[in-house]
């Protein structure tokens, strides 16, 4: 077999395609200049509320749009740029089919641009990092399969035998990201821009952060571990440390992501061997994550008087370190005594940024100013406007996460905290958050910074491809057929191997067909498994006005502020009420128990302060809560209620088990009206508020007062 | 909690793809060498390094600082 290696091989020249990778490139800088500048609006909007501006760019729309951007539009396109240049080259061929790598780019343009209009207009789920409605997640499916079809075809065509670790971390992704997509995003469709998760509270929480970890684990990080491997040595100039470490890194690493999910619900209704599964392979995934983040540091052993001088290489180290960095606080957050100070504070937001900036920004930044003027055949325009780039990024990061650190620990300990004759230290919410007002400028300090470092950036790229001519048809000499690896041919996996490599158009339509079927479920779920949600006799279902102020909630995107679990705490049970049962959720499609606290937990708030009160904040926040952070939200006072889909709504929730009887279902507008009635005249009754009874944010208060009277053993019907 | 079941199952069922993707490359000889393929990705396929001076000097011909050597 050795013998075989030597013999000279035939060879022949093809052509690799580059102006792929040069769009996704163009798209990977756009949408990332775009995202990180709604990060840095939503930074502001935080210490100066007066910066929501109307209904469509106030913080609960406009967050969203910003993690969807930076996820999938600054970091998905990045993907794509750098699995287009080096799957071409691992596999010694060019992509399969130029007509999917047009259908990819373009679609997954109009994925965006979709985003970036419905986030705003508040068409959403609600589900973190899936708030996409179902026309757009039927999109994506399509779009991800496309990619996936691409890549695997090529895969199967290559002329290389050895697949290198960095196509098993590509296809390890678009395996995982298909699967969670299709189940997180589980709907039934009311309109074109309004859907019910099909799940309903603790199981609607548990899927959504399946979901919601492993994006983060199979879109933010596996496939950039793939492109760490392979543009880290290149740009290095030589071979990965230990490339048996990297597959061991690889194997470990998809093998137990995918059980930390629960850490997410730590002290939730969650069952507590759940949360302890979650918490135990959290811990497991330092071992594969530092082993990886030492292979890639290792690689340049011998070379660091280079990384001194090569921006590219400086970028890449800080990307590395801070994925060590953010893979050690992951786990460490993942225990449940740090998990009881950092959750649901401004330190989980400090950890993802670490993720981002440091990890995902960083290594997108080298492999750009490493790749850029390769495809175009040229040097960079300035080395010196690079490593000023560097270093602003690296500032911009360091304000950023300290500040935020700082903060999370602060509030999460003053929410905490007893005085000594055992009242709540901080018992009014805002006090912790004004307290740490003077972080938030810190932290929009930090974004801005990092933002003025991708404009030199952006102008410095402009600057080197400015007059050169795109190298879109790269030449490459290789060899004609595939070089073996001496395979056990006789065994099961060597036929099967061989079978579908001789057919790649059988395994990719298999592919597609098993993707796709998720994707059929997502438009008959019903059909599929109905009526998931246990009835509780104690709990009653939303009436027809708080249903429709439930969707208002979802709409203002209230939940990307306020939680709705209380947590098993004396300090929680104190400010807030009884901790969360998993019985009273069981008619929230979605859930709504949010991920952080920069207002106060609602899911007791229903009978806390009368109608009038709720009326006074939404309108103008400072006049019943001096110093408040709360955008006004005065347009829902004005806007007129939408009943036009009460009853298909109803109908909606009949059918994933919510017992609302046909006859309740029939008279679902009858009695919006008439509960709708009845607030407006408290309203004027008893605050003197000569409110319309037609106006949403009647219905918003409806649903506020029915907040914490489900309890299963609540005196409520 | 039917969820939990229906989380874990389809786990598993992805935790076995990839232990059947395993199996395969360990017994198409994937794994068989562990030297050559880190070697192999480096040099490009057009025979010629078309940027001699890539990452070390740029368009105005401004080297980078050289550290100082003791």
């Amino acid at each position: 077999m050795e013998q075989n290696r030597r013999d000279p091989v035939a060879t022949e020249t093809i052509y690799y395609d580059n102006a792929t990778v040069r769009n996704f490139a163009v798209a990977t800088v756009l949408w990332g200049l775009v995202g990180m500048l709604v990060g840095l609006l939503i930074a502001l909007q935080l210490p100066l509320p007066g910066l929501n501006f109307g209904e469509w760019l106030t913080f609960g729309r406009l967050r969203p749009l910003h993690t969807n951007a930076v996820i999938f539009a600054f970091v998905g396109n990045g993907i794509f740029m750098g699995a287009y240049y080096s799957i071409q080259r691992l596999c010694k061929t060019r992509m399969a089919s130029d007509v999917l790598s047009k259908i990819h780019f373009w679609g997954w343009q109009l994925i965006i641009v979709s985003a970036a209009i419905t986030l705003p207009l508040g068409i959403t789920s609600s589900k973190e990092y899936a708030e996409l409605e179902w026309p757009i997640d039927l999109m994506i499916t399509v779009i991800w399969v496309v990619f996936g079809v691409n890549m695997i075809w090529t895969i199967l065509k290559r002329r290389e035998s050895h697949m290198y670790v960095a196509l098993w971390f590509y296809l390890a992704s678009f395996l995982a990201v298909a699967i969670l997509h299709v189940v997180n995003n589980l709907e039934i469709p009311v309109g074109l821009t309004k859907s019910y998760s099909l799940f309903a509270g603790v199981q609607d929480a548990l899927v959504q952060w399946w979901y919601g970890h492993n994006a983060v684990a199979f879109f933010l990080t596996t496939p950039y571990l793939g492109l760490m491997y392979y543009f880290l040595p290149k740009a290095a100039n030589r071979p990965v440390y230990s490339y048996r470490l990297s597959i061991i890194h690889f194997w470990s690493l998809v093998f137990i992501y995918i059980w930390a999910g629960p850490h997410h619900l730590l002290y939730s209704a969650v069952p507590d061997w759940a949360q302890s599964l979650g918490t135990v392979f959290s811990i497991m995934l330092i071992a594969p994550s530092w082993g990886g983040m030492l292979n890639g540091l290792l690689t340049l052993r011998g070379c660091w008087d280079r990384v001194r001088q090569d921006p590219v290489l400086k970028f890449m180290v800080v990307a590395v370190t801070s994925y060590g960095m953010v893979t050690f606080e992951g786990p460490m957050m993942s225990l449940k005594s740090i998990n009881a100070i950092t959750h649901f504070t401004d330190y989980t937001i400090g950890h993802v940024h670490n993720g981002a900036l440091g990890w995902n920004g960083m290594l997108t930044f080298g492999i750009l100013y490493w790749l850029i003027p390769r495809l175009y055949r040229t040097n960079l325009y300035s080395v010196g406007l690079a490593n000023v780039h560097f270093w602003l990024s690296t500032l911009g990061l360091v304000f950023y996460v300290i500040s935020m650190y700082f903060a999370g620990i602060t509030q999460g300990l003053m929410w905490n905290e007893f005085d000594s004759e055992g009242f709540l230290a901080y018992p009014n919410f805002l006090e912790t958050v004004i307290h740490i007002v003077p972080m938030y400028y810190i932290r929009a300090l930090g974004g801005a910074v990092y933002i003025a470092g991708v404009l030199l950036m952006i102008y410095n790229l402009l600057k080197t491809v400015a007059g050169q001519k795109l190298n879109a048809e790269e030449e490459a000499v290789v060899p004609a057929s595939m070089v073996e690896v001496p395979a056990h041919e006789d065994t099961f996996y060597g036929v099967l191997h061989r079978t579908l490599e001789a057919k790649p158009m059988p395994f990719v339509i298999l592919t597609t067909i098993a993707v796709a079927a998720g994707g059929i479920f997502e438009l008959v779920p019903a059909m599929v498994m109905e009526k998931l949600a246990p009835t509780q006799a104690t709990v009653s279902p939303y009436r027809a006005l708080e249903l429709e102020g439930r969707d208002i909630y979802v709409r203002e995107g209230c939940y990307t502020c306020h939680s709705q679990h209380v947590r098993p705490f004396r300090s929680e049970s104190v400010r807030y009420g009884e901790p969360g049962h998993a019985g009273e959720y069981v008619y929230d499609h979605p859930f709504q128990w949010g991920s952080k606290r920069t207002g106060p937990d609602l899911s007791r708030v229903g009978g806390k302060y009368p109608h009038g009160w709720h009326y006074n904040h939404m309108i103008e926040p400072v006049s019943t809560s001096p110093g408040s952070i709360m955008p006004a939200y005065p347009f829902l006072a004005e806007r007129k209620l939408d009943t036009s889909l009460t009853k298909r709504k109803f109908e909606a929730m009949q059918k994933l088990g919510v017992p609302y009887t046909d006859e309740e279902v029939l008279n679902a507008e009858a009695d919006l009206k008439a509960q709708a009635e009845e607030i407006a005249s408290e309203l004027q009754a008893n605050s003197g508020i000569a409110a319309e009874a037609d106006k949403e944010i009647i219905a918003l208060i409806a649903y506020l007062q029915k907040l914490g009277k489900r309890l299963p053993e609540g005196g409520e019907k | 909690m039917q969820i939990m079941l229906f989380l874990i199952l389809i786990s598993l069922a992805t935790a076995f793809l990839f232990l059947g993707a395993f199996i395969w490359a360990n017994r198409s000889g994937q794994f068989e060498d562990m030297l050559t393929p880190a070697l192999r990705i480096l040099p490009d396929e057009n025979g010629s390094n078309t940027m001699p001076n890539q990452d070390r000097e740029d368009r105005h011909g401004t080297k980078p600082a050289r550290p100082s050597r003791h």
